[in-house]
């Protein structure tokens, strides 16, 4: 038998160092290969004219410049709208979105984790099925939809479907199953709470890193949303588009476009930073059951 | 801090309990008083249980389903968008498959059976690239995510917390960052102001710049390089979190029992503890790797040179919202659909038995 090594009164696991210096390189090196992308970026947003030119291509910035950020505003300012335009858009989408999914999501998770209607499996298998397909698929019914109901070339056209998303239900109701317990619940009923009133004032405190969850799973989706079918106006286009557009204009706007990649990114990364423990302890209760 | 908060919690909840053991018995004192029943209480519980025995099903689920209506009206408006929304689209383009519905005209002319299905199968030569394009693909980037995100996840999953938290970050980022998978376009740009060219070209390895993106020979293996690239997603987060929970104590006893090295523990504790986790993450593994066709777009343009990149996405786009011929592009939405649901069915029928 293998000899247990203990240190602290604690067992030590059996780790050899071999393993630990390849799991170490491995790491670094798919490290490298992520963030390298990411850093590459930033370092295009912060160059001025002359070295995006330089031959052969430089990875660093020697006198890093903000004027790439401000080009963004000025090369589509012969465009029909303005750039604040397109940032309005989509912090508006993002916004109504978001907001309408986490109120729809968490009412009815809440249903069909606490109270026991008859038909609750079934809703909660068609959930778990539309997990596997993508948007891909609904797309063009949705089409036929939404112009027979009125919403084409209207920002609700990207709204009202992200209301319905599945995911973020999904996630609550297996945060829900796990950390409210019946009693509670049983005795706010009991005080005289309804349905509504217990979901809002005892079960919505407590699921805390769910609903935050909900809101950045919500919030990326929407606030990457690019060139859509459902809108043709400039009116009404998203910041994702813009940039795609600046992209378009060849190398001579690389600049432009990787600052106008940077301020896309740095949102999502921000957001994710600030609720990471949340979504960890979230994603804890996210496994299927068969 | 946290396992005292927790404490607290789990005390508040006891008292609450306790609260309403009381008031319940008070109700049901007041009940009997009301009432002046002076049968006992088991003889009473009796009389429900056969009430409920009598009623026939139909009738127990009418009475359950008046019971819990308010649960009707807190499902009500998600589902109404989601079936508008998602499940509608499903079943409408199974119908609408079986027809020549265009667009422009906004109706049908008639049925024309699996006419349309016939066609994609034994005529469409693009359609059938489009697949085989989109199998590879899913095939290559669905497993090797799904296998990269496990590891990673298990690899930092005994560092401290704050740089745990630190390479989350790291491998996370790509898959959230909107359209920053841009940058390959400008790494491996067609002319010697790309990155990678600029330093072949300087070191003497080529003599004139690749095209990538839009050379035959490297375009597909580019484009999966940068989906492997954004995958570590939803998956990666939800491997973190489970190895988290999976119980310390567990490793001690075996090691205690003979397991020797890490591989041991992963494959007899680590994996069967995991399996919710391993199946939802296959989940997004999947259909991740199948919804891959804006970024291909992006990069590679539309259609990709030589369509040596073109995935069932990209002829659903095509048909649907180019050429308008929305009976076809349902046909292409329904097979897509039904590889998406297999594949997925068939992984976490294959998921379900490890560890068993």
């Amino acid at each position: 038998m293998q000899k247990m090594r203990v240190r602290n009164h604690q067992v030590v696991l059996n780790r050899s160092v071999g393993g630990d210096a390849g799991i170490f390189l491995f790491l670094f090196i798919m490290g490298v290969f992520m963030f390298f992308p990411m850093v590459y970026v930033v370092m295009q947003s912060l160059k001025p004219l002359d070295e995006l030119w330089v031959f052969p291509p430089r990875f660093y910035v020697v006198h890093p410049t903000l004027k790439n950020f401000s080009d963004l505003f000025t090369l589509l300012s012969d465009s029909w709208v303005p750039f604040s335009r397109y940032i309005f858009n989509t912090v508006f989408i993002t916004a109504m979105g978001t907001f309408g999914n986490l109120i729809f999501s968490s009412l009815a998770a809440y249903a069909v984790s606490k109270i026991p209607f008859p038909g609750r499996k079934g809703v909660f298998w068609l959930i778990q099925r539309s997990l596997m397909f993508t948007s891909t698929v609904t797309s063009i019914a949705n089409f036929i939809t939404l112009s027979t109901l009125g919403l084409m070339d209207n920002p609700f056209a990207l709204i009202i479907p992200a209301w319905g998303s599945s995911m973020g239900l999904y996630l609550m109701k297996q945060f829900m199953d796990s950390s409210i317990s019946d009693s509670v619940l049983e005795s706010a009923r009991l005080d005289g709470c309804n349905e509504f009133k217990t979901f809002w004032v005892i079960a919505m405190p407590m699921v805390k890193p769910a609903w935050l969850t909900l809101i950045i799973y919500s919030f990326q989706g929407l606030w990457n949303t690019g060139a859509s079918a459902y809108i043709y106006s400039e009116e009404w286009k998203t910041l994702n588009y813009a940039i795609g557009q600046i992209t378009a204009g060849g190398i001579a706007r690389a600049g432009a476009s990787a600052a106008g990649s940077v301020i896309m990114m740095i949102i999502p990364i921000l957001v994710f930073i600030i609720s990471q423990s949340n979504i960890i302890e979230t994603m804890a209760t996210s496994g299927m059951k068969d | 801090m946290k396992n005292r908060k927790k404490k607290l919690q789990s005390a508040s909840e006891s008292v609450i309990e306790a609260e309403a053991v009381v008031e319940n018995e008070n109700e049901q004192i007041h009940n009997d008083s009301v009432l002046e029943d002076n049968q006992p209480k088991g003889k009473k519980k009796k009389k429900k249980a056969v009430a409920r025995k009598d009623m026939t099903k139909l009738q127990w689920t009418l009475h359950e389903i008046k019971r819990n209506k308010i649960a009707y009206f807190m499902i009500a408006p998600f589902m109404l968008v989601f079936i508008l929304f998602t499940v509608l689209p499903v079943g409408l383009s199974l119908v609408l498959s079986f027809t020549n519905f265009n667009m422009l005209e906004f109706k049908w002319d008639m049925f024309v059976g699996i006419k349309n299905y016939t066609r994609l199968f034994f005529e469409d030569d693009i359609f059938l690239l489009a697949c085989k394009n989109t199998l590879v693909f899913a095939a290559i980037t669905g497993p090797v995510s799904y296998v990269l995100s496990f590891l990673v996840a298990w690899f930092i999953n005994e560092l401290s917390p704050r740089v745990r938290a630190i390479v989350t970050l790291i491998f996370y980022a790509p898959s959230i960052s909107g359209n920053v998978y841009l940058i390959w376009g400008t790494l491996f740009h067609n002319d010697s102001q790309g990155w990678v060219n600029g330093i072949l070209l300087k070191m003497n390895m080529i003599d004139a710049p690749i095209l990538w993106f839009h050379d035959e020979q490297y375009a597909m293996t580019l484009c999966i390089v940068v989906a492997l690239w954004m995958s570590l997603g939803t998956a990666f987060l939800s491997f973190i979190a489970g190895l988290q929970t999976v119980d310390k104590s567990l490793f001690e006893a075996a090691a205690v029992d003979g397991i020797k090295n890490r591989w041991q523990e992963l494959w007899y504790i680590t994996l069967p503890m995991m399996r919710p986790q391993l199946m939802f993450g296959a989940v997004m593994s999947i259909t991740g790797a199948f919804g891959f066709g804006g970024v291909v777009t992006a990069l590679c343009g539309f259609p990709s040179v030589n369509y040596s990149c073109h995935t069932i996405m990209h002829c659903l786009e095509d048909y649907g919202s180019q050429r308008w011929e929305v009976g076809y592009a349902s046909a292409i939405a329904v097979v897509l659909f039904l590889i998406m649901i297999g594949a997925n069915t068939l992984v976490n029928k294959m998921l379900s038995k490890v560890g068993q």
